[in-house]
């Protein structure tokens, strides 16, 4: 079905998400659209998939003019989206989260759904359990779960938003594939995305959108990545450049470091490391080698089974958090929002939360809210982070979350970091500025630890970097031993 | 003699767990889509005064109990729009409910303290099934209401977890963004779970002041409509726990006037504090076991559409 956005504009309480946008993707095409975090994207399809209302500009589907009250109506016009964050019910069974919001009858026949849905998946490749409990699934399988409900309910738009960003590098592959054939089979795909390679490489044609406006439409086989990336950020990223400084007195010690897991009885097994002042050791591995328990277990958040960690040869492993907090240690965790940030709060108190104690943010334990907003406004202002002070930052983007993290953990030059994936799922723009704040508390002395499962940031950042498999660190290479074969080995379980 | 002891006291633990059956489902069905309903108390005062005063006056129970649900989803109603359209917090909004309800019926009722019922809800043993030993007396000779929630309980449970509305609800309780994204009427679900458990809080009103002591007394639900919320914890929102619930706690109140009744030495008012203490007792075994378990995940948190930012 042919879909063309025309003029589209929307605005939020705060700012304009869209100034009149023009869209339009065929049937039998892939169709990417490209832009980095705060382009539009999202708000866009969001309009097309009737989530949000436009307050001007029109929706034309197969040449109608269409107007969407709810969701309802645009899914049963035949779009489907699948959203960056996935609208499953996690508590609900595979077959239960496809069936929701599914017209048939009123009694559900859970033996026979289940056939159906585990039929239909057969057919498209797209392996799952139908009474498996959603939150027991990987993210992969839950964009498969995702991907079977459009196909469910016959979806002959498929937007995805970000499909990658949960992804290994196979599971991608499989899920271009996928798309194609369903383009193939005559639906329109539409995927957003900040990724140069795979926009190129999936897409047939790619719209480039910046500062809520359609910049360009290229044909893939015309365009060149160079000219995508200036079209999309509308200036040159410079990637910083690492230049370490000599490493100092070891700073923060793990011995023998074992962990329990939460599925297998041990997820670390004994991990010996040292990280020295302005140093930075990478961790490269797999997803699910132990990587997020040895973070947790560093931080005080997972009880440890043996070993020992110390920071300035103090020993940590039986601290409290608050005790690895003014000891130095800061966390830069994996999941912002749950773990990193209090999505209810405001940007001043969020940034507050570890130094709260202290004079002059409080006295005799009473804070003082003019201090706090000093203090917040300072910190802001060193990251060049433009967070309305009052909003709860659950509203904000992924790279803003992330910028206000460092800007809180990284502000008291700590002792040592323990940085897990601090950069999944923002743009080069914000990605860069991560890496840029590691960098300048490196320059500063600080230890980093950082662990990570996108191998280029590893090879970017690190001084020396630990490979993990298995919970074991299977070897340690210093700067003139990266060598992407032998490290994508090891990754593998293999024996360097 | 001692047989005989025990079925008359079972018998009167289920009369008296009955009004929690009902209070404690229809709180389950107004959780499970999300809303947090503290004003149960409330609505069963409603309830038990609006359904006592039609039938003095009409002498009609029938009518008497469907004015009586309808008195109390009309508080229900107001729960729905405050916290579901309005996004009031709902806590403060169902305690306020709580309070306005128990100050209405004691209003409403003033001039019927004292009056009998002209009608009330009398045992009516069934031919067969009461007449069965054991089972028969305890649970076959009650009366119509006591009936209707042995058909209510397993028409909820199964109206929850194998009806296509049923999973909605769930799904707008646990998480109405993805419901709402997927075509679900988060707030017609929503209004449906609290009206739902409105009515029900009336009827358990209504069965106390037209059955189980039928008259119209101030306060006469003596905090049971906060027993069936703690019910709705323990039973982890499924309401065949719940009635399960609903009869220990109907059995350890019968207990204690059984105890009364045989001229125990045990002061009264720690008898009557018995089945308080059990919930307190029970919901810190249940809680210290788990971890909240079964809540449902958006429970408590309105839901707003287009709430963002850049």
């Amino acid at each position: 079905m042919d879909v063309y956005l025309q003029d589209i504009r929307k605005a939020f309480p705060e700012t304009v998400a869209l100034h009149g946008v023009s869209f339009e993707a065929r049937p039998g095409e892939v169709h990417a659209l490209l832009g980095e975090n705060g382009a539009g994207k999202t708000t866009l399809m969001n309009i097309l998939a009737g989530l949000y209302q436009p307050d001007e500009g029109s929706i034309w589907l197969g040449g109608q003019r269409r107007r969407w009250r709810s969701p309802a109506h645009a899914i049963a016009a035949g779009i489907g989206m699948v959203h960056q964050h996935f609208k499953l019910v996690p508590p609900l069974t595979v077959h239960e989260n496809l069936l929701l919001g599914v017209r048939g009858p009123l009694w559900l026949h859970r033996r026979r759904d289940a056939a159906r849905v585990a039929s239909l998946a057969r057919e498209h490749g797209l392996d799952v359990d139908p009474l498996a409990r959603v939150w027991q699934l990987s993210m992969g399988e839950r964009q498969r779960v995702e991907l079977l409900r459009l196909i469910l309910r016959d979806a002959r738009v498929l937007v995805l938003d970000e499909p990658t960003s949960v992804l290994t590098p196979q599971e991608s592959q499989a899920l271009f594939a996928t798309l194609r054939s369903l383009a193939r089979s005559g639906r329109t795909v539409v995927f957003i995305s900040h990724k140069l390679e795979e926009v190129l490489r999936a897409a047939d044609r790619i719209t480039v959108m910046r500062g809520g406006r359609a910049i360009a439409t290229l044909r893939s086989q015309d365009a060149r990545a160079a000219d995508l990336a200036a079209l999309m950020v509308g200036r040159h990223v410079t990637p910083p450049q690492p230049s370490p400084p000599p490493p100092g007195a070891p700073v923060l010690e793990v011995d023998r470091l074992t962990v329990p897991g939460d599925r297998r009885p041990l997820a670390v097994r004994e991990v010996t490391l040292t990280v020295h002042a302005g140093e930075i050791v990478g961790v490269a591995g797999v997803a699910g080698n132990g990587q997020r328990e040895l973070a947790e277990a560093l931080a005080g958040l997972r009880p440890i089974a043996s070993g020992a960690v110390r920071l300035d040869g103090r020993p940590l492993e039986r601290a409290t958090v608050r005790d690895r907090i003014e000891a130095g240690l800061a966390l830069i965790p994996e999941d912002r929002l749950d773990v990193g940030l209090v999505g209810e709060m405001t940007a001043a108190d969020n940034l507050i939360l570890k130094s709260y104690r202290q004079p002059p943010l409080s006295r005799r334990g009473v804070l003082d809210p003019r201090a706090v907003r000093a203090r917040a406004r300072a910190a802001l202002g060193r990251f060049s982070l433009a967070v309305p002070a009052e909003a709860p930052v659950r509203l904000l983007s992924g790279g803003m979350l992330q910028r206000l993290l460092l800007a809180r953990e990284l502000a008291e030059a700590p002792r040592a970091v323990v940085a897990m994936s601090p950069t999944r799922g923002l743009d080069v723009g914000a990605a860069a500025d991560v890496h840029r704040a590691l960098l300048e508390a490196q320059s500063r002395g600080t230890a980093t630890l950082l662990l990570s499962e996108d191998l280029d940031e590893l090879l970017l950042l690190a001084d020396r970097l630990a490979v993990m498999y298995d919970g074991r660190i299977s070897a340690i290479l210093k700067r003139a031993e990266f060598d992407r074969p032998r490290i994508g080995l090891l990754m593998a379980g293999g024996a360097a | 003699m001692t047989v005989h002891v025990v079925l008359a006291w079972l018998a009167s633990a289920v009369a008296a767990g009955t009004p929690l059956v009902f209070a404690a489902v229809g709180e389950i069905v107004a959780e499970r889509g999300g809303v947090f309903n503290l004003g149960v108390e409330g609505m069963m005062l409603v309830g038990a005064v609006s359904g006592f005063i039609v039938a003095v006056h009409t002498r009609d129970l029938a009518l008497a109990i469907a004015v009586a649900m309808g008195a109390a989803a009309a508080v229900a109603l107001l729960l729905a729009v405050l916290t579901i359209t309005l996004g009031a917090d709902q806590a403060v909004t169902g305690l306020t409910l709580t309070l306005f309800g128990a100050g209405l019926s004691s209003f409403l009722g003033k001039p019927y303290i004292g009056i009998p019922s002209p009608v009330v809800f009398r045992p009516v043993p069934l031919p067969v099934l009461g007449d069965v030993p054991g089972l028969g007396p305890v649970l076959f000779q009650q009366n119509l209401l006591v009936y209707a929630s042995y058909l209510l309980v397993p028409a909820v449970w199964a109206a929850l977890s194998h009806t296509r509305p049923g999973l909605a609800l769930r799904a707008a309780g646990e998480d109405a963004a993805t419901a709402d994204a997927l075509g679900l009427n988060v707030a017609a679900l929503r209004y449906t779970g609290v009206l739902t458990g409105g009515a029900l809080a009336g009827l358990a009103g209504a069965y106390l002041s037209l059955a189980y002591t039928p008259a119209w007394t101030d306060n006469m639900t003596s905090g049971q409509g906060w027993i069936a919320i703690a019910l709705v914890i323990f039973a982890t929102w499924n309401p065949l726990r719940a009635a399960a619930g609903a009869y220990l706690f109907g059995g350890v109140e019968a207990l204690g006037f059984r105890i009364q009744a045989v001229g125990g030495t045990t002061p009264s008012y720690f008898l009557r504090m018995l089945p308080y203490l059990f919930t307190l007792g029970v919901l810190l075994v249940v809680t210290m076991r788990s971890r909240r378990p079964g809540v449902p995940g958006n429970l408590g948190r309105p839901y707003f559409r287009e709430e963002r930012y850049g």
